[in-house]
């Protein structure tokens, strides 16, 4: 369903979207059957001549059995309790073991990406720092290590169905696997200030070889004369 | 009131017999009527502000970059100003004056049988300040650099800091305004909870009020425990911009989320307090035009105090993806889906009154039926952001703001309309018209739908709140996606373009409508039983009850209503 309205590019996004598809079953039964009882009842109860209303208390049993209908919703929240909770643990709670990490840090109004380079480390001299542009490769597992400068402001990336707010003096760490390749846009999902509207990047999900490619043309050029390590 | 007050009440019906002047009987009144009127004329002017506010930037995104009609070009300053004092003025200068003070003001002493609140004074003082946090916050959009832009959560450090807001003053009289509002509802609050118990006709039980009656008071209680940690937020908030203390700012040792949970403690059951007047709204208008006895008084009232108490434990729900320990969703998401229950039980017992009734399509009827079906969407959609999985995709998208206004909507203007429509005779001693009553209806409820479905599907596609310009972003620049947004613009200025049938209506009917008489829907409750308009004082003979609010089509009778008043 919701990959008719955005690709899913990593390796939860089919969670996620399966998630919405079950409420959407879910609340579109309970949604329907109430609509429909609703105006069943508008049309069959509208006034007509000489047909007073009934005296009816909620003692009544039919009617009672009728409201009972709350039992049914409990089983229905318990189901979409326990798959949202699993979705949200895999996504959020659990991570994998990172085969490489970036960082991102958000202020007004840019998103700076910090990628680790030939020797997969952050912090060392062949890091490559970009301005509004993440280049990850294709079926690596990605931690993120989220700063922000400034305000709080939110990563997030539509089509991992990716989000997590910013908090200025915190590291906040979540992770990524990207399944599918392309260019695609990363927002800043919380109000951050008048460039709001404009604090947007891309991320390019590459195969492997192109991803090398990447990184060897914009290792910089102090980093590559000292050999890389 | 007479018996435990002879004071006031001999005063307030000396005051009734005398000529008074305008300012005396309108501006300066301490009559629980005036004072509901003040509360609901504010608001409605508050109304055409913040729908004014949301046509410029409704446009602005349907045609970026292009001047508005009636506006000009739109600053990406003015947008976030625009779309934050939208949100904070349709919340709290129309949906809170209007529901709650402006409904509660005027209800409860004529439904209670007594000829004023219990602090008449108090009341004054109440909308008072409320006028003057309007002054406030329409000044705020004045000053020097602008009205505050950053959201009507009002996040810090974006809110606390100027260098980030660059809206100093702005920012500063946003702060002010809210906080003067809650606390003209608190001395409102107050007089609604104590009026309701000490104040009714001899022979009214707790559970002889009409359930409009108990609903405003339920919201009055949860209002009054809630609002408590925000103010002591919003007052550390105030210091940080302008003292320059560190509550919200890390690197003096605060904490910026410290603000999202005190906001939303505040943020959640708020919700709740402007549905519940709302939903005592329509339970009196559809038990009066399906004839019937309100299914399940005491469940309603149950459920509701529930859904109620529910409510003070789900508010981390807004903070999902915030930042929060991670496993604290997992409760929240718990606590959020299960509210539910109660709630969807609220909804089943309207529907039941319905059952084996002899529903008359009155313009208020109309109103009151579309608000539960049109709640019903806002309701199942709640579902999909409380799943906190889900959340994480649909956190900060449209589909929030197609949701949340599924709930508002119907809350602030079917219910409302439905009230003015209901209460109209009373208020002023005059018929509204029907036919454009229905005109307005129609050209409101429609357009609404067209609005914000369109909204649920651009959100599920990805668009993310409060962005002034969707070009930026390749992914949602496409043609597709622009279409749905200046489809909803338009339907939006259609929906706008109907409110002016009402204020035809309203104005038409206040001068040449027909006179109403005192009972002209033929319903139970006792403010029915005193003259449209009713007086100064209310009744010139004090009603004693003898029934419930409800008593419908009892069989063995010549007429299919009973008021609470008749002796047996």
């Amino acid at each position: 369903m919701m990959e008719r309205l955005i690709p899913g590019a990593s390796s939860f996004s089919g969670d996620i979207d399966w998630l919405i598809l079950l409420v959407t079953v879910i609340v579109g039964f309970w949604f329907l059957l109430a609509q429909g009882v609703f105006f069943w009842l508008i049309f069959r109860f509208r006034e007509r001549p000489s047909v007073p209303a009934l005296y009816l208390s909620a003692q009544d049993k039919v009617i009672k059995r009728w409201l009972s209908a709350h039992y049914l919703i409990l089983v229905c929240d318990v189901f979409i309790i326990a798959a949202a909770v699993k979705v949200w643990v895999d996504v959020k709670q659990k991570r994998p073991p990172a085969d490489e990490r970036v960082r991102v840090v958000g202020q007004q109004w840019t998103w700076t990406f910090v990628h680790p380079g030939a020797d997969r480390q952050l912090d060392t001299p062949d890091d490559i720092v970009t301005a509004d542009d993440l280049h990850v490769e294709v079926g690596k597992t990605y931690h993120f290590l989220l700063e922000s400068r400034d305000v709080v402001h939110s990563f997030s990336v539509p089509v991992f169905r990716l989000k997590q707010d910013a908090i200025p003096g915190r590291q906040i760490v979540g992770w990524f696997k990207p399944t599918r390749t392309g260019d695609y846009d990363i927002q800043c999902a919380e109000i951050c200030g008048i460039g709001h509207g404009v604090m947007n990047a891309r991320i390019h999900i590459a195969s492997a070889a192109d991803h090398q490619a990447w990184v060897r043309q914009n290792t910089p050029a102090a980093a590559a004369a000292g050999g890389g390590s | 009131m007479a018996t435990t007050h002879p004071a006031h009440a001999v005063e307030s019906h000396g005051h009734g017999h005398e000529k008074q002047s305008f300012f005396k009987k309108y501006l300066w009144s301490t009559d629980h009527k005036i004072i509901g009127f003040q509360y609901m004329f504010t608001g409605m002017a508050m109304a055409l502000i913040g729908a004014f506010f949301a046509y410029v930037f409704r446009m602005q995104m349907a045609y970026p970059g292009e001047a508005v009609p009636g506006f000009g070009v739109v600053s990406p300053q003015e947008y976030n100003a625009l779309v934050t004092n939208h949100g904070t003025i349709m919340v709290f200068w129309v949906a809170m004056p209007v529901l709650l003070a402006g409904f509660g003001n005027f209800l409860i002493p004529l439904m209670c049988g007594c000829d004023d609140m219990v602090f008449p004074r108090i009341n004054r003082l109440s909308y008072q300040i409320f006028f003057l946090s309007t002054v406030v916050i329409l000044a705020s959009l004045f000053v020097q650099g602008g009205g505050f832009g950053g959201a009507w959560t009002a996040y810090p450090p974006l809110s606390s800091v100027s260098e980030y807001n660059l809206t100093k003053i702005g920012a500063t009289m946003w702060v002010i305004a809210v906080a003067l509002e809650f606390v003209a509802f608190l001395l409102g609050g107050i007089n609604f909870i104590t009026t309701a118990m000490n104040s009714r006709a001899p022979g009214m039980k707790a559970f002889d009020l009409p359930v409009v009656v108990w609903m405003i008071v339920i919201a009055s209680i949860m209002f009054m425990a809630s609002v408590g940690p925000l103010i002591a937020g919003a007052v550390m908030l105030l210091f940080d911009q302008t003292l320059g203390t560190g509550f919200y700012n890390p690197t003096r040792g605060g904490d910026p989320i410290l603000w999202q949970h005190l906001f939303w403690f505040f943020g959640h059951p708020e919700v709740y307090v402007v549905l519940l007047p709302a939903l005592g709204i329509v339970a009196e208008v559809m038990s009066v035009f399906s004839r019937k006895k309100l299914f399940g008084y005491r469940l309603i009232i149950y459920t509701v105090i529930a859904t109620a108490v529910l409510s003070f434990f789900v508010w981390a729900h807004h903070q999902f993806i915030a930042g929060i320990d991670p496993r604290m969703a997992n409760v929240f998401t718990v606590t959020t889906v299960i509210i539910s229950v109660p709630i969807a039980e609220t909804c089943f017992l309207y529907m039941a009154t319905l059952y084996g009734g002899s529903i008359r399509f009155t313009t208020p009827m109309l109103w009151a039926l579309a608000f539960l079906a049109e709640f019903l969407i806002g309701g199942v959609t709640g579902i999909y952001l409380g799943s906190s999985g889900a959340d994480i995709y649909l956190h900060d998208t449209y589909f929030v703001v197609a949701h949340f206004h599924y709930t508002f909507v119907p809350i602030a203007i079917l219910a409302v309309f439905a009230g003015i429509a209901y209460w109209f005779p009373k208020m002023f001693g005059k018929m509204m018209n029907e036919t454009l009553g229905k005109i307005h209806f129609w050209g409101t409820v429609i357009p609404f739908n067209l609005i914000f479905i369109p909204l649920f599907f651009l959100g599920a596609a990805g668009d993310h709140r409060r962005i002034f310009d969707y070009t930026h972003f390749p992914d949602l620049a496409t043609p597709e996606l622009q279409a749905m947004r200046i489809f909803a613009t338009l339907s939006l200025v259609v929906m706008l373009l109907f409110q002016f049938v009402f204020l035809y209506n309203f104005v038409h009917s206040l001068i040449r409508g027909r006179k109403a008489e005192r009972n002209p829907w033929k319903a139970n409750t006792l403010e029915w039983t005193t003259e449209s308009p009713a007086p100064h004082g209310n009744w010139k003979e004090m009603p004693t009850v003898y029934r419930g609010p409800y008593e419908y089509s009892v069989p063995g009778r010549p007429q299919d209503y009973w008021p609470q008043n008749e002796p047996s």
